[in-house]
């Protein structure tokens, strides 16, 4: 991965020893996250679009909404 | 403590989403006390300085213990995890919350004519208030002093449950809910002994209704936690020093070995300590809020158990104790309260799970006493998605072991779905799946 992306892109990443796929993410933001069959979360689009579309918004509740802390957001 | 008067805010719309504060009522809160330090009230914090407030908060706590989480109490840490849950880093509340955290102080009463909270013998004044004061699990009182008598809430609890299954000792628990089938889980992983009575015929009635609730129940039996339904702990015995429970007896006669008596028979919303305020309450002790969490109180509002409120999406008012509420509506008051950011209103699809012997089993919406139907799998295989109708919606979805349907069940109770059409959706599914069958089977031939 390099480091050196675009100012204002932003990547949401999971941290797989906390996740335990409640599916919160997945309500607050299914364009990016979707629990799969097996209970394991699926990453759908992990770049969030940080302009004016509003997807910003979404993932930041759906961080926020995460019961075991598991998401977070990297540059 | 401030002059301005907060009475004058108009009562929100509950029709309007995100109504801006009208001209003339500029923010007027300086601080901010928030009453509870558990999710609901480290989330109201959190809520409030996000919205841009930048006043005093207060955070008041029974607890010494910084903010935790506690589903953790009846599973991880019951498991494998050993320290406390906490949310934060506990600098970060003053670098960067700003906040001043009284630990260890009970509320012990609001006098709002005043404006203050009593704590420790003084008054905290406050401009805005978020009571977030949760709930106090009931207890059998009778017992509650004997040694090996339990209530799990607070992380001390937990130690001490966690020591009797590290034991692999007798474990008694009063209640089939929700809190007794994680622990006896737990209990069964670690090898105990594991019996639940059950006082009622139908487990879990209120959360899943009666018919889901009994055969869910049925788990229990099939990883060999011995469940009691319909009666009740009659005696326990003390032994010869009488304080230490050796074994209880139940209504039926049937005496059971204890060395843990576990008592999870539900919670009450922690408000004693508001009777004399002139809040309104629910019979129930719940606390009266507005669809923005406003209670009759002006400028105080509540967040988490103790709140009572008109759920829209729902057509119906209630109180819930999940963390998913609790969670949200610590935000949304705390933003309210600030006066900072235009008021929103809450409204949510309830969302609650628990993890059995390793099975997932997860609620969205309400189940009231209606009988749900099986959409999916089967009951007896552990597998399945039930749907629950009222009227020509869909409002309620149950599933054991299917953890990438419910978030979909979830949306389409908060778009109103009608019920044909969520039924459609495995009438799809299964046309598809037959369609499959039949190709296979040509293929085959």
């Amino acid at each position: 991965m390099s480091g050196e992306s675009a100012g204002g892109t932003l990547k949401v990443e999971v941290d797989r020893t906390r996740c335990i796929g409640l599916g919160l993410c997945e309500a607050a933001s299914p364009k990016h996250f979707e629990v799969g069959e097996d209970g394991k979360l699926i990453i759908l689009q992990s770049i969030v679009d940080s302009g004016s579309s509003g997807d910003l918004a979404e993932v930041e509740e759906a961080v926020a909404s995460c019961p075991t802390s598991a998401l977070r957001f990297v540059r | 403590m401030t002059e301005v008067d907060a009475r004058s805010a108009p009562a929100p719309d509950e029709n309007s989403p995100g109504e801006s504060r009208p001209e003339g009522d500029p923010p007027s809160v300086k601080r901010l006390v928030i009453v509870g330090a558990s999710l609901a009230g480290m989330k109201a914090v959190e809520g409030a300085r996000k919205s841009g407030y930048a006043g005093e908060i207060v955070l008041i706590g029974d607890e010494h213990h910084f903010p935790y989480d506690r589903p953790p109490l009846s599973k991880r840490f019951l498991d494998d995890e050993r320290d406390v849950p906490y949310f934060r880093e506990h600098t970060s509340y003053v670098e960067d919350l700003d906040a001043t955290l009284l630990l260890g102080s009970p509320a012990i009463a609001l006098r709002p004519a005043e404006k203050a909270v009593i704590v420790d013998g003084r008054a905290v004044h406050y401009d805005a208030l978020v009571i977030a004061t949760g709930a106090s699990p009931r207890t059998m009182p009778q017992w509650a002093g004997m040694q090996g008598v339990v209530t799990l809430r607070r992380f001390a609890d937990a130690v001490t449950i966690r020591g009797a299954l590290d034991a692999q000792k007798n474990v008694t628990i009063i209640g089939a809910g929700f809190i007794g089938a994680e622990i006896a889980s737990a209990a069964r992983k670690s090898g105990c002994t594991v019996t639940i009575v059950e006082a009622t015929e139908t487990p879990l009635a209120r959360a899943v209704g009666p018919e889901m609730g009994i055969l869910l129940s049925k788990m229990h039996e099939k990883y060999g936690t011995a469940l009691y339904c319909g009666v009740t702990v009659a005696s326990v015995n003390g032994g010869e020093s009488g304080d230490k429970v050796q074994s209880v007896e139940l209504s039926d006669g049937r005496v059971i070995p204890t060395d843990l008596l576990l008592v999870s028979i539900g919670a009450s919303p922690a408000t004693e300590w508001l009777r004399d305020s002139g809040i309104e309450l629910t019979p129930d002790g719940g606390i009266v809020c507005d669809a923005s969490l406003q209670t009759s109180l002006p400028g105080v509002y509540a967040a988490g158990d103790v709140v009572h409120w008109p759920n829209a999406i729902m057509d119906t008012t209630m109180r819930l104790e999940h963390w998913t509420s609790a969670n949200e509506q610590g935000a949304l008051a705390g933003k309210n309260a600030a006066g900072v950011a235009d008021r929103a209103v809450y409204e949510t699809v309830p969302y609650f799970w628990s993890d059995w012997y390793g099975n997932r089993i997860q609620f969205v919406g309400v189940a009231g006493t209606i009988t749900p139907h099986v959409v999916s799998g089967s009951v007896e295989s552990d597998k399945f998605v039930a749907l629950y109708q009222l009227g020509d919606r869909v409002v309620g979805a149950l599933t054991v072991n299917e953890p990438s349907r419910i978030m979909k069940e979830r949306r389409r109770i908060s778009q109103r779905t009608s019920w044909q059409d969520a039924l459609d959706v495995y009438a799809a599914a299964d046309a598809a799946r037959a369609g499959a069958v039949a190709a296979d089977a040509i293929v085959a031939g």
